[in-house]
């Protein structure tokens, strides 16, 4: 008997099983976690879940007999009161009586298994890009890729070329006429004979020639360090494309805990789309109420504050940054911005202006969510729309980079977010 | 030394973690008590020790320990995983493969006496059954079969490489559709021999001899107008029809497809083949490895070798296996093999130890023969499920298990009781229950019929129907597809009354475009 320990053996034997069928139920898979997505948080995304689709593309179809129709006999244990004859009314369809009927059987119109968070967020953010990045500009070492670039007579023995090397030992070799192995072997052979003759000539002739390769053999290495070649790299420093985003929120006293939650969900899942596709994506938080500050994540996501409205106090922020840090000619700048729509009366003017002079300009897309609260969907529903919608609205034209949705539950996010960012879209409005 | 905690002299283990040397005293006490006491015959034995994901990993792929790849073992292995993520369901205590030398996978979480049940069970009840059942015998080759699966999975890599992972899925998908028409029922033709032919040949010119009548000579011949349905005979004598083996048909016959696609079936083929005997045994290896462990236990336990406790421990988990809800119990779900198995196994024994009248009676041959191990192994040997419950269901099981039949008619209102277990049924329930383990009954009996190579290629293939139980018509629908896929024809199904010949139904499916 013998006793054989696998445990430690590779795992993930059915991983490329798992690729296979996730590729074959692609259509079914992408279609379940776009409705799946539209009804969990982004925490919930993050931990990737079971998701079910319908069996259609994964049937396994075989042919056996139908569940129905047609005579059967049954053998079945647990008589208690039957004798032959009686009869029993027949039970609802799919009673599950007998042993018949296919495994693959009909309760398995759906098919549920468990994403993981990759797999999850690989589909999800499938086919979302930042539109229009267009101005490549190659920053310095961001990151090098090595490309093989000759040969070196320097470098670490792992890089060492040894086709390249005893081509150079054979031609210097050569050369310089080292005795091969053969020769030195032929003249021994030839001495050995003239010893068993007795020719004390050709023996001393011999002796010294034999003498003389030695010597040679000895002078002329086998391999000389000069011979030796080492593989070269060079580190080619490769483009990356210069992108920064921009998050605007508003985090004044209008905004509701509903609101703010919305907001912030939309930014969770922009960064989590920002980080995982763009490495080298830059960020910007710009949180505002009457008064701008740029702020890192942790105080974005997690810190509050109330105050006053004023949103062009953002923008202005905004372009103070890029005047800073980003010029315009290298980067590809974009902002997405996240308000209740409340605005000061005086500042509507001030902000229009801003966005249309100084702030759409610079940028490659402008996206404008305006979050509201679930319950008064009827009256938004009827038109009333709040001043930033309008003020922006008024700006929007069809040849600037202006994208305005309106979020009102988490359910919207998913979608209005996929809207926002998807792949065939231009910056459109 | 400092004063340990002896065991009680001649146990094997204590507690519940196990280790190696325990686990190899435990299988030399087993061995011994297998082959010496049991009389047992089995392969050299390989127990590996793989964790929970492994186990879900062997199940997925039929339960080989290698296996090429397709997207279906990904399916039921993203299903499974998730069923015991979710607590749905356990994981089975064990997985035997059917090779020399037999492998028993045992899962790492096992407490050491779930560990010494599934030696007794598998690597000596299932064993032995692989080894001496002549099914299995005559069908497969135990010291093959891992050669030949890691060859199937290179050979499908290389095709997967060579052809894209489409096509070959594409055959892959089809050859599975039809795995269950991809077995031969009867044993091959052996090579012929000379001598036995001629005297074949001889015996046949003897029998004309006797039987000559010179009155044949006169009967009027008949007319020329048979030609067509000669020439009909004999195409269908060319290609080997009827043919009920439908993967083998289409490997050798079907004109379109490539020479790797032809191996890719006959993979498929020989793994359908492989696994025949264990779908025709499954009652029958479940009880033989059950009624194993249980005898393996229990003289563990009057040996003084495992602790109260664990023999606890093992009747818990034995009770669960050989559980049999009743038929009116929600949990029912059909027969458990394990349940009859072993009660059968159990009632072999009494009959030949300790029989009554009635058993004299019913099985002549063997009541009060007295070895019961004897009379076993003698049914594990020659019997499969089918015929061993027509020969050994006794009465008395019966009447223990209350066993009776239902009449399903799809035109009555009613479900019909016809027998119960009394004097008058019990033939009847034996042969209805038998019945429902014969594969040769269960699955639809479908044969390809004719093709009509001169003409339009057409594929015709009969479903004889018994019973009038047609076939799930979206999946014969997709069945046929794949088929058609193979055959690059047009392919027909027609389902015919085994009664009256009439046809019942009709299933038709276009040439695939662009084939």
């Amino acid at each position: 008997m013998n006793i054989i320990d696998r445990r430690l053996n590779p795992q993930g034997k059915s991983l490329a099983n798992r690729q296979r069928f996730l590729r074959r139920a692609k259509e079914q898979v992408v279609k379940a976690v776009r409705d799946a997505s539209s009804k969990r948080s982004i925490q919930d995304v993050e931990s990737g879940d079971k998701i079910s689709i319908s069996t259609g593309g994964v049937r396994e179809p075989s042919l056996h007999r139908a569940n129905s129709g047609g005579l059967r006999d049954y053998v079945v244990p647990g008589n208690k009161e039957y004798v032959e004859g009686d009869t029993i009314p027949r039970p609802e369809q799919g009673g599950g009586r007998g042993s018949e009927g296919s495994p693959d059987g009909d309760g398995e119109d759906d098919f549920r298994f468990v994403l993981s968070r990759e797999e999850f967020l690989d589909i999800f953010l499938e086919d979302l890009e930042l539109p229009d990045l267009v101005k490549q500009k190659v920053k310095q070492s961001e990151s090098f890729s090595l490309t093989r670039a000759g040969f070196t007579p320097s470098g670490s023995p792992a890089n060492l070329n040894l086709v390249r090397t005893m081509r150079n030992s054979l031609s210097r070799r050569i050369a310089l006429k080292r005795p091969k192995p053969a020769e030195i072997e032929e003249l021994e052979r030839l001495l050995k004979e003239a010893e068993e003759r007795g020719d004390s000539e050709e023996m001393r002739e011999l002796r010294e020639a034999l003498e003389h390769k030695h010597l040679r053999s000895k002078r002329i290495p086998f391999i000389d360090p000069i011979d030796v070649r080492y593989n070269r790299f060079e580190s080619v420093p490769k483009p990356i494309a210069q992108a920064v985003m921009f998050c605007l929120m508003d985090v004044s006293g209008s905004m509701t805990e509903h609101m703010k939650d919305l907001a912030k969900r939309f930014f969770m899942l922009l960064y989590l789309f920002l980080k995982r596709r763009y490495r080298s994506v830059d960020i910007v938080f710009i949180r505002h109420t009457h008064e701008a500050k740029e702020v890192d994540e942790e105080t974005f996501f997690y810190s509050t504050e109330t105050g006053g409205t004023v949103v062009s106090t953002a923008l202005e922020e905004m372009q103070r940054v890029v005047q800073e840090r980003y010029p315009e000619g290298d980067w590809n700048i974009y902002a997405a911005q996240a308000s209740d729509g409340d605005n000061m009366s005086s500042d509507n003017a001030r902000s229009a202006a801003l966005l249309r002079d100084v702030i759409l300009p610079l940028c490659q897309y402008f996206a404008y969510i305006e979050v509201a609260a679930e319950h008064n969907m009827g009256l938004s529903a009827l038109g009333r729309e709040t001043e930033l919608w309008r003020t922006y609205k008024m700006v929007q034209r069809p040849d600037l980079p202006l994208a305005m949705r309106r979020v009102r539950s988490r359910r919207e996010i998913f979608p209005v977010f996929r809207d926002l960012f998807a792949r065939d879209k231009v910056a459109a409005p | 030394m400092t004063a340990v905690i002896s065991k009680p002299e001649g146990l094997l283990y204590d507690g519940a973690d196990w280790d190696y040397d325990k686990i190899k005293r435990v299988y030399d006490a087993i061995e011994d008590i297998a082959v010496n006491e049991m009389g047992l015959d089995v392969y050299p034995n390989q127990i590996e020790v793989i964790t929970a994901e492994q186990m879900l990993d062997a199940y997925s792929s039929i339960g080989m320990p290698l296996m090429y790849r397709h997207w279906s073992f990904g399916k039921h292995f993203a299903r499974d995983e998730m069923m015991y993520r979710k607590g749905y369901r356990g994981l089975a205590y064990e997985i035997v493969i059917n090779s020399s030398p037999c492998i028993s996978y045992i899962m790492e979480e096992n407490t050491m006496t779930m560990q010494t049940l599934v030696i007794a069970h598998a690597a000596f009840g299932h064993n032995h059954f692989f080894k001496n059942n002549q099914l299995f015998q005559q069908w497969t080759d135990a010291r093959g079969i891992l050669d030949y699966l890691e060859f199937a999975k290179a050979f499908i890599t290389h095709c997967e490489e060579r052809h894209g992972h489409a096509a070959v899925e594409r055959v892959l998908d089809a050859a599975h559709a039809l795995m269950s028409q991809g077995v031969h029922k009867y044993p091959k033709k052996r090579p012929l021999d000379l001598r036995e032919e001629q005297k074949r040949e001889r015996d046949r010119r003897e029998y004309e001899e006797q039987t000559f009548n010179d009155l044949w000579r006169t009967v009027p011949r008949p007319s020329g107008s048979s030609r067509p349905s000669r020439s009909m005979s004999e195409r269908k004598k060319l290609l080997g029809l009827p043919e009920e083996n439908l993967l083998y048909f289409l490997e050798k016959k079907a004109p379109r497809l490539e020479h790797w696609q032809r191996e890719i079936l006959r993979i498929v083929r020989h793994i359908s083949q492989y696994f025949y005997p264990q779908k025709q045994t499954k009652l029958m290896n479940e009880g033989c490895a059950t009624y194993t462990h249980y005898t393996i236990m229990n003289r563990l336990h009057q040996k003084g070798m495992i602790t109260e406790g664990a023999m606890l421990e093992f009747l818990h988990s034995h009770t669960s296996v050989v559980f049999q809800p009743e038929f009116d119990d929600p949990r029912f779900s059909g027969i458990n093999p394990y349940a009859l198995g072993f009660a059968m196994m159990q009632d072999i024994q009494r009959i030949a130890e300790n029989p009554t009248e009635e058993d004299r009676h019913w099985f002549p041959d063997l009541a009060g023969k007295g070895d019961g191990m004897a009379a076993l192994r003698e049914a594990w040997h020659n019997f499969r499920d089918e015929s061993f419950v027509l020969q050994y269901l006794s009465p008395h099981l019966i009447r223990k298990m209350k066993l009776f039949t239902v009449r399903d008619d799809a035109e009555d209102p009613y479900l019909l009781v016809e027998h119960i277990h009394n004097e008058r049924g019990f033939r009847h329930i034996r042969k209805l229950l038998a019945r429902q383990y014969d594969l040769g009954y269960l699955e639809p009996d479908i044969q390809i019929v004719d093709v009509d190579l001169a003409g339009d290629r057409k594929l015709i293939l009969h479903h004889r129907v018994t019973n009038g139980v047609l076939l799930d018509e979206s999946d014969a629908k997709a069945v046929l597809r794949h088929i058609a896929n193979l055959w690059g024809y047009e392919v027909q199904l027609v389902e015919v009354s085994a009664v009256s010949e009439a046809v019942l139904k009709e299933h038709a499916v276009t040439a695939p475009s662009g084939g």
